[in-house]
């Protein structure tokens, strides 16, 4: 029982590991995302139709069927769907200079309402299991079984669930330990310094936020392929919210993050593994990540470091003619 | 003589729109010398130099560095040609160390010309241990080296820390390369900004306005750093106003003159007078209207003030002085001198540290006037005994006296005061001093960021100031729809209609409709700062004859300005802030230009200074 709930608590974190990693390059450069739910959507879309594309092109007989391609072709339209909602946003808020909640709010209702359309088109019962089936497992069940409760909580997982743990670990070091990540964050803290310095503004952010964006689509190809099993009956714009809540709540460090989804997952997956709760006290379970949120929000601001604030210049539009 | 010169200004011209930044300005600056660029706030001076790191591009001029023209069209081309400006505004990122402060932005190049001189060093090294102690450099050693290449060549703190030890000891810089920005004082950023620039390779380093935030301790220390790099050959720009900190520091000094240059002189021939008459000029003149005074009245005293702001740099020091009902008072002084915070202290926009401002209502045996009191503060101020009945001239009693009598009362103007009416407005509230009914107008520096809201059309922005007047949920936009047109009408405010965004119009007639708005509340004090700042010369004078106008009708005017041939021709008489102090108030009839000009450039050092020896010739 117990390890079954680490093992689906883990599954579950690495919806809000995605998001959360992505949102958290995207702030690093000044640029608040609010969109990210809606690009997770995007991701899910780019899933089932790299799938579909598959299916009809190249495997169109179930024998042709390549685990690899299969794979691959959702991957890489979640990682495509994902970079152009990111470019979408940089259009708007660095090119034309819209305001950056606006135009996130305005993704999120767009990519919420494409997916909404895409699953209305899908017909009941039917789903995306072929592609399904080669995302819910990494390792063969020989091997998982045979190594008991450690292979369970730590085998038993499908490869998104490493491939989340490592980018949020490679872009810990890529934003703390590098010239890069240095110049990011000098973006995002003060970009008339780092302009001044020679840094490409436009283009640090443009990349950041389409880099931001295919990491978290990354989510949205997660939830449907892996944990739905390729069903896409619901929609994922509400842990998409929660991926946003943990930028804050992991102070903007990505390696927080991974503990950060950790509890969040667990938290929210809690109520279905504790037997005799009303239907009203597991909602309240489900309430406790974001009263943690204003929890941390409140300790932070209240120790006021200057380490776990937000980017100094998120939210803010950049030109350079206001110097 | 050609090597000589480092950095040569030829024929520089730079116009924003109509108005002209630079215009024909020529100078050069030596190799090892520093040479400080002085002038009046807006003679453009920084224009000038932004110009030279690439910030503008002169409309028209060369630039050459080291006797070769050339082209900078970024703060990197400048770098390029070992050009650093340490801005007014320091350029760093609060939350990171100093050390990741100095090495951000560096590109692939910059990490290979890094490495190629730490290469070149380091064989130097070794060469010099095979040659002098006649032996192969041992392992260790050999280690050291390829570790010292390999920090060199990529992203390495380690390195940026050993380089700006390096850099620190050279020139007698105190920094830790670990700390972080934020917990720096002024001085420090300002260092670290240095140490940025020298890091870079930069052999030109233009300062702009240095001193202005550092203590007399740090300007002496960053003085003898200059002084220090001047003679390992670097060349040094400072921009300054500051006479006695120019006569101290430089080498020569160039004089520019709204915009134009006016010359350079050997610092060591010349003193503060020739200086003076070099920066202000002679005294142009101006067709400005100057009403005599009339019955004028104290009006405002202000007794102390004294403030401290955020930097606790103290942007008032002990300001007294009175404002006298229909006479305008000018205020002159070098931009940030405590102006705008004294406009703001007044107008209780900030909290001060302490003095009085007492407001002096001559109201003595005169009758009350619904056009300040409504019948609520009548009776608080007869149940205070402030006031007496005219007819039988004992003290008011209004208890148990009806609304409709009172009102009655006052419009036979039966109720008098006994006494003027004195208030005390220190660290009141803008709401506070209105409610109090105290008519006082405040025409910001900012007109766009304090005055009126941008996005607001005209009638919303006329309602600003009055629309908690109103007495239903809904906005009543009769009256200050009727002001609008008046203030249009009067004023001559081109706009397409009333509907307009206040930000779509010129700043001339942004300004008009804020002056308009303003005086529109007939105030008794009316403070305004740099009115015609970026205004044509037509608008200019419009603004003169409005404040003209108040002034004839008895309102107290405090005018800030900058615009010296202007303040002597329109003011009555002229208070001079230096450093937040008082360095004067003058009979704007009977002083000249160059009497301000010192005033103004007056430091406080230099205040004490002279007055000792005043002393000690009193005393022979």
């Amino acid at each position: 029982m117990f390890v079954a709930f680490i093992r689906n608590a883990i599954r579950f974190s690495t919806i809000f590991l995605f998001g959360s990693t992505g949102e958290i390059i995207t702030e690093k450069s000044g640029h608040l995302n609010m969109g990210t739910p809606g690009i997770m959507c995007l991701g899910g879309i780019g899933a089932v139709l790299g799938e579909r594309l598959y299916l009809l092109t190249i495997a169109n007989d179930v024998d042709l069927i390549n685990p690899f391609l299969c794979v691959l072709f959702p991957l890489i339209m979640t990682i495509i769907f994902g970079a152009l909602g990111g470019l979408f946003f940089s259009f708007l808020t660095v090119t034309l200079r819209c305001n950056q909640n606006v135009v996130g709010l305005t993704l999120t209702t767009f990519g919420v309402g494409l997916n909404a359309f895409i699953l209305a088109r899908v017909p009941r019962g039917a789903g995306f299991t072929y592609a399904s089936a080669y995302f819910y497992k990494l390792f063969p069940d020989t091997v998982v079984s045979s190594t008991g409760w450690f292979g369970e909580i730590f085998l038993g997982h499908g490869f998104l669930v490493y491939l989340a743990i490592i980018l949020a670990i490679i872009a810990t070091i890529v934003i703390k330990k590098t010239n890069v990540g240095l110049s990011l964050r000098s973006i995002g803290e003060n970009p008339a310094t780092a302009d001044a310095a020679g840094l490409n503004v436009s283009k640090y952010r443009y990349l950041a936020t389409m880099i931001g964006g295919a990491i978290a689509a990354l989510g949205g190809l997660f939830y449907i392929m892996d944990y739905l099993g390729g069903s896409v009956e619901y929609t994922i714009d509400r842990y998409g919210w929660m991926a946003v809540a943990l930028v804050i709540f992991s102070v903007w460090n990505p390696s927080f993050s991974i503990f950060g989804s950790l509890l969040f997952g667990a938290l929210y997956i809690m109520p279905s593994f504790l037997d005799g709760l009303s239907f009203a006290d597991k909602e309240l379970i489900k309430l406790v990540p974001y009263a943690v949120t204003i929890l941390v929000l409140v300790v932070t601001s209240l120790f006021n470091r200057k380490e776990t604030q937000p980017p100094a210049a998120l939210g803010l539009t950049y030109f350079r003619e206001d110097r | 003589m050609e090597n000589n010169i480092a950095l040569q200004f030829v024929n520089i011209s730079k116009s924003f729109g109509s108005k002209i930044a630079n215009k024909n300005v020529s100078l050069d600056l030596r190799k090892g010398e520093i040479l400080a660029i002085l002038g009046e706030n807006g003679s453009g001076k920084t224009t000038l130099m932004n110009a030279a790191i690439g910030i503008y591009y002169p409309d028209e001029g060369q630039i050459f560095v080291n006797g070769e023209e050339a082209s900078i069209h970024s703060p990197k081309d400048a770098y390029n040609y070992h050009i650093g400006m340490i801005h007014q505004h320091f350029k760093l990122v609060d939350v990171f160390t100093a050390k990741e402060n100095v090495i951000l932005g560096l590109s692939k190049e910059d990490y290979k010309k890094q490495e190629e001189a730490t290469k070149a060093k380091q064989d130097l090294k070794l060469q010099k241990i095979r040659e002098e102690e006649g032996r192969e450099p041992t392992k260790e050693e050999l280690k050291k080296y390829n570790k010292r290449i390999k920090d060199s060549k990529s992203y390495n703190l380690e390195e940026a820390k050993r380089k700006i030890i390096k850099i620190c000891k050279k020139y007698g810089f105190e920094v830790d390369p670990d700390k972080k920005v934020y917990e720096m004082s002024v001085s420090e950023k300002q260092t670290l900004e240095i140490i940025k620039a020298l890091y870079k390779g930069v052999d030109i380093l233009i300062l702009d306005e240095p001193t202005a935030v550092l203590t007399p301790q740090e300007t002496k220390k960053l003085f003898n750093v200059l002084r220090n790099m001047a003679s390992q050959g670097k060349s040094i720009i400072i921009i300054t106003h500051k006479l006695n900190e120019v006569l101290e520091i430089s080498d020569r000094v160039s004089v520019l003159r709204k915009g134009e240059y006016a010359g350079t002189v050997v610092t060591k021939d010349t003193n503060e007078k020739e200086l003076t008459e070099l920066m202000v000029g002679r005294k142009i003149e101006l067709n400005i209207k100057r009403p005599a005074v009339k019955n004028p009245h104290d009006r405002l005293f202000i007794e102390g003030l004294t403030y401290t702001n955020r930097e606790g740099v103290k942007a008032l020091d002990d300001v007294s002085f009175v404002a006298r009902g229909g006479e305008i008072l000018g205020i002159a002084g070098i931009a940030c001198n405590g102006q705008r915070e004294l406009l703001e202290g007044i107008a209780g926009l900030v909290h001060l540290d302490s003095g009085d401002i007492v407001f002096h209502n001559p109201k003595k045996n005169r009758p009350v006037t619904f056009f300040h009191h409504n019948v609520k503060q009548i009776r608080e101020l007869a149940e205070k005994g402030a006031l007496y009945d005219d007819d039988t001239k004992e003290t008011l009693n209004l208890k148990g006296v009806s609304t409709k009598k009172i009102k009655e009362m006052v419009q036979k103007e039966k109720i008098m005061f006994y006494e003027d009416e004195i208030i005390d407005l220190r660290n009141k509230k803008p709401i506070e001093i209105r409610n109090l009914g105290i008519k006082l107008s405040f025409v910001p520096e900012d007109r766009l960021g304090m005055g009126l809201v941008g996005n607001m059309n005209i009638i919303d922005n006329m309602m600003l100031r009055s629309f908690r007047k109103g007495h239903s949920i809904f906005l009543n936009r009769k009256k200050p729809k009727y002001l609008a047109e008046e203030i249009v009408d009067e004023l001559e405010v081109v706009t397409p209609n009333l509907k307009t965004p206040v930000r779509n119009l010129s700043g001339g007639n942004i300004q008009k409709l804020l002056v308009g708005r303003e005086i529109s509340s007939s105030p008794k004090v009316l403070m305004v700062a740099y009115p015609v700042r970026g205004l044509d010369i037509k608008s200019s004078y419009t603004i003169y004859d409005l404040l003209n106008e108040q002034k004839e009708r008895g309102t107290a005017v405090v005018f800030v300005g900058e615009d010296l041939d202007v303040l002597l021709a329109l003011s009555d008489r002229i208070l001079v802030l230096s450093g937040g102090k008082v360095a004067g108030i003058v009979d704007a009839r009977k002083t000249t230009k160059e009497e301000i000009g010192l005033l103004m450039t007056k430091s406080i050092e230099k205040q004490e200074v002279s007055y000792n020896v005043s002393q000690e010739d009193e005393e022979e």
